[in-house]
């Protein structure tokens, strides 16, 4: 595959503080590539970055082999789909997408062709007039991927562009856009604080956390495989614990020793250990590795989300089977689960439920929305 | 039942608050136009005349032109005319000092900002004839501005007097009015719009042209309008730095109301209403229209 930006060594602070420290990433042609971390990460400011409105303090950005550091973003062969789309409100739906063939003095006759064809990709047609202040959020959304789209850039950068509309329509729109990716063949690079969202449309995930990349991979590397506690955390759910590397493929936690299938660690290294609560088992007292009790139940649904007291630390556990609160119960782990990490600065910080409420999660959430 | 009566009471408060500046209004602006445009039609016994207008449009007087003879001039379309072609002129340095100020302004930093639109209030607070006064003496010709230019060998040059110093004093007084409605329009504006032009392909000209002037023209056209309607109108800048030689229609209204001719100066003072009411409708109509495009 052949890489289309390369980000090297890149280095940027607003007022002394540092915002992305370091970061190298590749992104190559055709693919859907996601930036995800919480705000305040540095995800926005490496798009924008790409897209020219930032210059890095430090590093080089290379377009095609070419270094574009302070090539304005006009001449760049890329555009943005902004976060509150930014439509120009004096101009009808149809002069918003031809926003950009007006300026290189495109022939009506042309301008008109590609406007409709950009329309239609975007299910749009007939809206050529309308004012795009009397469209619905979905609409003004389309509009902005469809005027964003019409020149035909390498490469879409997109600010959190679902943020915005409600759940429903987000997975519809989820579902366009990967759509239209790959439709276009043109690299898509997503920004969101939506790990969903992320997994779900990604071709490439790259997981940021206080201006630093955690880690880059596929969904499913990055949900498998994380590489720290902050990785395991801010990807679904995960039950964090301290551990000891015995030996290869050997791994000692929670007063006990377990077969896992990780190995290259040193002999009685501390490390992560994580266990997704979907991969725990509940079974009958004394026929699993560890016993706990029971401290509260929730009906999902699909499944209960079920909080087991081991030892003093709260494991998360999703599971079919009912147990009551209270009740003590045995709990089994198959070697493939447990999912071995090095101890990093984000150690300790996450992956223990003792304080989990799901109201609280919301809020958490909430929060993070409206960030940025 | 209960809706109904409660929605009808808070149209009662609403009514009841409104009560005082309805009042003020009726007393102090419905009423005295209806008293203008009576006092236009009619003549010193009050009977129904058309005569107070068509004199406006008729009178005529003799000057004499550069070549020293006489000619017969229509009275006041002449002096409407001058005060047009001023107040147009003023209006126009005002938009292109107050356009690209406002911009630069509404660009800086918010405390620049602050600043800025201080200093340009700050003359609003001194009074209007004491301001005038002021120019009278920087413009003299043994005023501070010929003192300045003296001092490096220039000048002196003529100003007060003429056209040039009337028309410098309007543009002093009415400034603030084009730039505050400009800045207000300009401060608004979202920043990613104009990153959204540079995304797609427009340099700084481009996306001056192609979306911060479309965007601000509302503040451009209440700017004009705020400038030009008080300098069509204005008297005494006219008298004191045009040194009484440029009659201007405000001058004209002035005048007449001190020789007691009320039902004449009415007359002037309601056809300059009606040609200003048609600039403002023209006005609103072409910013609707480009704002509709």
């Amino acid at each position: 595959m052949k890489k289309i930006i390369e980000l090297k060594n890149i280095t940027k602070s607003f007022d002394g503080e540092v915002v992305l420290d370091n970061i190298n990433l590749d992104i190559y042609d055709n693919e859907f590539l996601t930036l995800l971390g919480p705000s305040g990460c540095g995800k926005t400011t490496t798009l924008r970055l790409i897209g020219g409105f930032e210059t890095p303090d430090k590093g080089d950005i290379v377009f095609m082999g070419e270094r574009i550091n302070d090539v304005p973003p006009y001449k760049r062969n890329v555009n943005t789909v902004f976060q509150r789309y930014a439509l120009f409100p004096h101009l009808n739906v149809f002069e918003n997408v031809a926003f950009a063939l007006r300026e290189k003095r495109c022939p009506k006759s042309e301008i008109n062709e590609k406007v409709r064809e950009m329309l239609s990709l975007v299910a749009l047609n007939g809206f050529e007039n309308r004012s795009v202040t009397s469209l619905s959020g979905g609409q003004q959304q389309r509009v902005a991927i469809a005027r964003a789209l019409i020149s035909r850039p390498k490469v879409l950068l997109l600010d959190e562009p679902l943020a915005a509309l409600d759940l429903k329509l987000r997975k519809d729109m989820q579902q366009e856009l990967k759509k239209i990716q790959k439709a276009t063949g043109i690299t898509f690079v997503f920004v969101t604080h939506d790990q969903e969202e992320a997994l779900s449309m990604s071709d490439t995930v790259v997981v940021m956390s206080e201006g630093r990349i955690q880690q880059i991979g596929t969904p499913i590397d990055i949900y498998n495989e994380p590489t720290n506690a902050f990785v395991a955390d801010f990807i679904g759910e995960s039950n964090i614990l301290d551990g000891v590397m015995l030996r290869d493929r050997k791994v000692s936690f929670s007063g006990q020793v377990f077969d896992c299938v990780d190995a290259g660690f040193g002999e009685n290294e501390q490390v992560d250990v994580v266990v997704r609560p979907e991969d725990v088992d509940i079974v009958p007292l004394g026929k699993g590795q560890l016993t706990g009790v029971v401290t509260s139940v929730n009906f999902l649904g699909v499944h209960y989300e079920i909080i087991v007291d081991i030892g003093g630390f709260k494991w998360m556990i999703q599971s079919t089977d009912f147990v009551d609160v209270d009740e003590h119960t045995g709990l089994y782990i198959e070697p493939d689960a447990i999912h071995i990490m090095k101890k990093s600065e984000y150690s300790g910080m996450f992956g223990d439920y003792s304080s989990f409420s799901n109201e609280l999660d919301e809020l958490s959430n909430a929060e993070s929305e409206s960030g940025e | 039942m209960k809706e109904k009566r409660s929605l009808r009471r808070a149209r009662v408060l609403e009514s009841l608050c409104l009560a005082p500046y309805s009042v003020w209004a009726v007393l102090f602006i419905v009423v005295p136009l209806l008293f203008v445009a009576y006092y236009a039609f009619t003549d010193n016994s009050f009977h129904f005349t058309l005569g107070n207008v068509t004199r406006f449009f008729t009178a005529t007087s003799k000057v004499s032109g550069a070549d020293g003879l006489d000619r017969e001039v229509h009275t006041y379309l002449l002096i409407f005319g001058r005060s047009l072609k001023l107040a147009v002129i003023s209006t126009a340095i005002c938009l292109l000092m107050g356009y690209p100020a406002a911009y630069i302004i509404a660009r800086a930093s918010d405390r620049t900002q602050k600043v800025m639109i201080t200093l340009i209030m700050i003359p609003m607070w001194m009074n209007f004839l004491i301001r005038t006064y002021a120019w009278m003496t920087i413009l003299q010709d043994t005023g501070i501005l010929n003192g300045f230019l003296g001092f490096f060998g220039l000048g002196p040059v003529h100003i007060i007097g003429t056209e040039a110093a009337v028309v410098i004093g309007m543009v002093y007084d009415y400034f603030p009015y084009m730039i505050l409605p400009i800045y207000s329009v300009m401060a608004k504006m979202d920043v990613k719009l104009l990153e959204a032009a540079r995304d797609l392909g427009c340099g700084g000209l481009g996306v001056l042209r192609r979306v911060i002037f479309p965007l601000s023209l509302p503040g451009v056209v209440s700017g004009i309008i705020m400038v030009l309607i008080p300098s069509i109108s204005t008297f005494y800048i006219s008298q004191k730095l045009g040194n009484g030689k440029f009659y201007l229609i405000g001058d004209a209204i002035e005048s007449q109301y001190a020789a007691n001719n009320l039902h004449f100066a009415a007359a002037i003072a309601f056809i300059l209403m009606i040609v200003l009411l048609a600039c403002m409708a023209f006005m609103q109509r072409f910013a609707n229209r480009r704002a509709a495009v």
